[in-house]
């Protein structure tokens, strides 16, 4: 392949550098550049051209699978929701280290919740917390609710002063974050106050028109307890905040629901309010965080995710038992016959290979049910009693034997291009050596097959640890797979984040295999029943 | 292996034991698929064989889930859709990995280990991790639940089929015949064209026969990406398995196992072409 490099506008040299006359300095290509310039330029453009040619496959592939996927990986990690929902309660906890939380921190909680309300996404919120603290989504979905009526404030400030209840005057008091009103120095009301300008303007309305929401009233009230910087004090006048009459917000939730006089729901806000959060991979590992902080397993009834695991291990491990046990066999015949008889039989390996899995799992459920063909059979000749019939679907058995079936050519196929290249004469050679069928055999050919056990079992392994259709349809509840649990939380439960951490840990587990398998076999050496 | 005349009946025994060992390993792998054909022409409700049946009655068989399968509308718009489908995405697929598979081929390309890696990357990533993460990526952009999400995903299933049968076809692919071309005259298309397409045209067939059945099998990735009116005939199987609605399945499976027996004949008769040209041609 070296000549390869010589394409382009070079003329063979005749002869190369033996024909160089010895006086001439570096040796030139026909255009007169030196040669090795030459080369490297033609290498260069070979290259070039050799990434042209990829970089659109590439690129389909990295947009449409290697991207989502990463895309997906993020979501394990992804806690955002937490923080950007409840922004002035995150930062206020991180000043109150009380197990319950004190005033200041009900009153953000007060705004948070009610903006969360009017946006509508209290519940993700509170499904979010539940999976920390089971009771945060109905506590969240009761509170969103009910935050409405918690306002002590909005109507005593109404019957005060009219303006409270007038979008122009509010309009003038806040200004913008450009052109700051009188009012724009307080700590909670100019924010509490854009919030809901903005929410009034994606909804249609104008702000100027509307009377500005109760939440944002009682952010002011909140704002009005200390002394009031003069250029606020003076376009609130004749406005006296020393009318209004005062009551703690925290007995106000406490009266919705005393839960949220409990630790529970805070530790869970506490330990979960950054941007991104371990907590999908611990649930995927059946763990969690304790309130200090550190490391604990989940109580015994939620833990299912790391039986799973193993079980998945432990079952496509079996799977690839059985496919080496009857792969072996077939191969080995199939490599000794003569090659006519040999591709007459592969045909019997190959059409299960290329029949849909589709129709081989059903043929399966066919077969293998109560009153399917295996059953009827076994108990016409009498071994099977007609009221004892064997249970071989929707359990671990059915799984194996479907699975098994299923992945059986990509044990064989591999194994039989490895014996194919095993030359006969070795074990004649053991043979005429004075070794038995046996010894020949185990000592002499087995050794010589293990490359294509290893591609195979790699492949098979692989194949099976993520199945998801096969086990679902005849696995049952004892026979399914992590991948069936994925699916789960993605379409019926909704967790998608545990989902991708569960993901994510498959996918690791399944990478490092297929790295071990590039490594043994090399992935562009895959055999296809070609 | 011929039992030699001097054979020891113990090694007679192994011999024939052997043998049966191996036709046993044999009726395991075909007799599933065989046996569904027999009952797909069952004429009662059933999935299992009924006495009629057994006796060779004809009373007990009758063609009545085949009328059903290409009759009734809830199995031939699955067909239909996945007729849709598949070529459209084995058509990408065989176009671009083919390109690629031209371009990894040549004898120095950067990075090659690393783009074959993220290339056949699509076979070895389970499919339940590949179906989510295109389910939450094509939402997002307003792909999911159409055909064109569906096409996309199903392409980038195939392609390291593609990929594979293409490179192994182009291993043995005699790079001085491009020379020749070229030095014949032909620019770098039309010898690709006019020299080489030809000659790796098997593998290329090969890899679109692949490339089409990973998209016609599919059920996982289209029962998360696509919406009803995707829906295809693996997913109607997939649904009828779960529900147990009628041996009209039976009938759909006899119906596809006789289109892999006709793409196992095609890719034998691509074999043996390939044989016979690389039999021919020096390497």
């Amino acid at each position: 392949m070296a000549d390869a490099t010589l394409t382009g506008p070079i003329p063979p040299a005749p002869g190369g550098a033996a024909a160089r006359p010895p006086e001439a300095g570096p040796m030139l290509a026909a255009d007169g550049t030196p040669l090795r310039l030459s080369l490297q330029r033609s290498l260069r453009r070979q290259k070039l051209r050799a990434l042209l040619l990829i970089a659109p496959l590439l690129l389909f592939v990295l947009v449409t699978f290697v991207f989502p996927i990463g895309d997906m990986l993020m979501r394990s990690v992804d806690n955002r929701i937490v923080p950007e929902t409840l922004p002035r309660t995150v930062e206020a906890l991180a000043a109150d280290p009380s197990p319950v939380p004190g005033e200041p921190v009900f009153e953000a909680l007060l705004l948070d919740l009610a903006i969360a309300e009017e946006r509508k996404v209290h519940t993700r919120l509170g499904t979010r917390l539940n999976y920390e603290w089971a009771g945060a989504s109905s506590l969240f979905r009761a509170a969103g609710r009910e935050v409405g009526r918690f306002d002590h404030y909005a109507d005593q400030m109404r019957a005060l002063d009219p303006r409270m209840g007038d979008g122009a005057a509010w309009a003038a008091w806040m200004g913008t974050p450009d052109a700051p009103g009188p009012l724009r120095g307080l700590a909670r009301s100019p924010a509490a106050y854009d919030e809901w300008a903005a929410l009034t303007a994606a909804a249609g309305r104008d702000p100027l028109d509307r009377a500005p929401a109760d939440w944002v009233l009682t952010a002011l009230a909140l704002d009005l307890r200390g002394p009031l910087p003069p250029e606020a004090a003076s376009a609130l006048a004749p406005f006296d905040p020393a009318a209004l009459e005062r009551a703690p917000i925290r007995d106000i939730f406490l009266e919705q629901d005393r839960k949220w006089g409990e630790p529970g729901i805070w530790n869970a806000i506490r330990l979960y309010s950054g941007p991104f959060t371990p907590g999908y991979y611990l649930a995927a590992l059946d763990r969690q965080l304790s309130p200090e902080g550190g490391i604990v397993l989940r109580p015994a009834t939620e833990r299912i995710h790391v039986f799973l695991f193993v079980r998945t291990l432990v079952m496509s491990l079996v799977i690839t038992g059985f496919c080496i046990l009857l792969g072996y066999p077939v191969a080995y015949l199939l490599a000794s016959l003569p090659a006519r008889t040999a591709n007459l039989l592969m045909i019997l390996v190959l059409l299960p290979f290329w029949t849909s899995l589709l129709v081989r799992t059903s043929a399966w459920k066919v077969l293998l049910q109560q009153q399917g063909v295996i059953n009827d059979i076994l108990v016409w000749a009498g071994i099977v009693a007609d009221n004892a019939r064997l249970v071989m679907i929707n359990n671990q058995a059915g799984t194996i034997i479907a699975m098994t079936h299923i992945l059986l050519p990509f044990m064989i196929l591999p194994l039989y291009s490895v014996m194919k290249g095993i030359p006969p004469s070795y074990v004649r050679a053991a043979r005429s050596l004075g070794a038995n069928d046996w010894t020949a055999f185990w000592r002499v050919y087995f050794p010589q097959s293990v490359p294509g056990i290893g591609a195979g079992s790699i492949l098979v392994f692989i194949l099976a640890i993520g199945y998801y259709i096969t086990p679902e349809l005849v696995g049952g509840t004892s026979g399914v797979f992590i991948s069936n649990r994925i699916a789960y939380h993605i379409s019926t439960s909704l967790n998608w984040g545990l989902a991708a951490a569960l993901g994510a840990l498959l996918l690791v587990f399944v990478l490092i295999l297929y790295w071990t398998y590039d490594r043994l076999v090399g992935i562009d050496n895959v055999k296809l029943g070609g | 292996m011929a039992l030699p005349a001097y054979a020891s009946a113990g090694q007679r025994i192994w011999h024939y034991g052997f043998r049966i060992l191996c036709g046993l390993i044999f009726f395991y792998l075909i007799a599933p698929i065989l046996v569904i054909i027999p009952l797909s022409f069952n004429a009662q409700n059933f999935f299992t064989f009924t006495p009629e049946m057994l006796a060779l009655d004809p009373a007990g068989y009758s063609l009545r889930h085949y009328r059903d399968f290409f009759t009734n509308i809830d199995w031939q718009l699955p067909l239909w859709n996945s007729l849709k489908i598949a070529p459209m995405a084995t058509l990408i697929a065989v176009t671009l990995g083919t390109l690629a598979a031209v371009g990894l081929s040549q004898s120095h390309v950067p990075f090659r280990r690393a783009i074959m890696a993220v290339l056949i990357s699509p076979m070895i990533v389970p499919l339940i991790i590949s179906a989510a993460g295109m389910y939450f990526f094509y939402s997002r952009i307003g792909l999911q639940g159409t055909y064109w999400g569906v096409v996309l995903a199903h392409a980038a299933l195939g392609i390291p089929f593609v990929i594979i049968t293409v490179t192994a076809t182009l291993v043995g692919f005699d790079r001085s015949l491009t020379r020749a071309a070229a030095s014949l005259g032909a620019g770098p298309l039309r010898t690709f064209w006019r020299v080489q397409l030809p000659l790796i045209l098997p593998g290329v067939i090969a890899g679109g026969l692949f490339a089409f059945v990973t998209s016609f099998d599919e059920v996982v990735v289209v029962m998360f990406m696509g919406a009803a009116g995707q829906k295809t005939l693996p997913w109607q199987m997939f649904t009828g398995l779960r529900e147990q609605i009628s041996p009209t399945i039976l009938a759909a499976a006899t119906v596809l196992v006789a289109v892999s027996v006709v793409l196992l004949a095609v890719l034998e008769l691509l074999r043996r072409r390939n044989e016979r040209l690389r039999g021919l041609a020096p390497s």
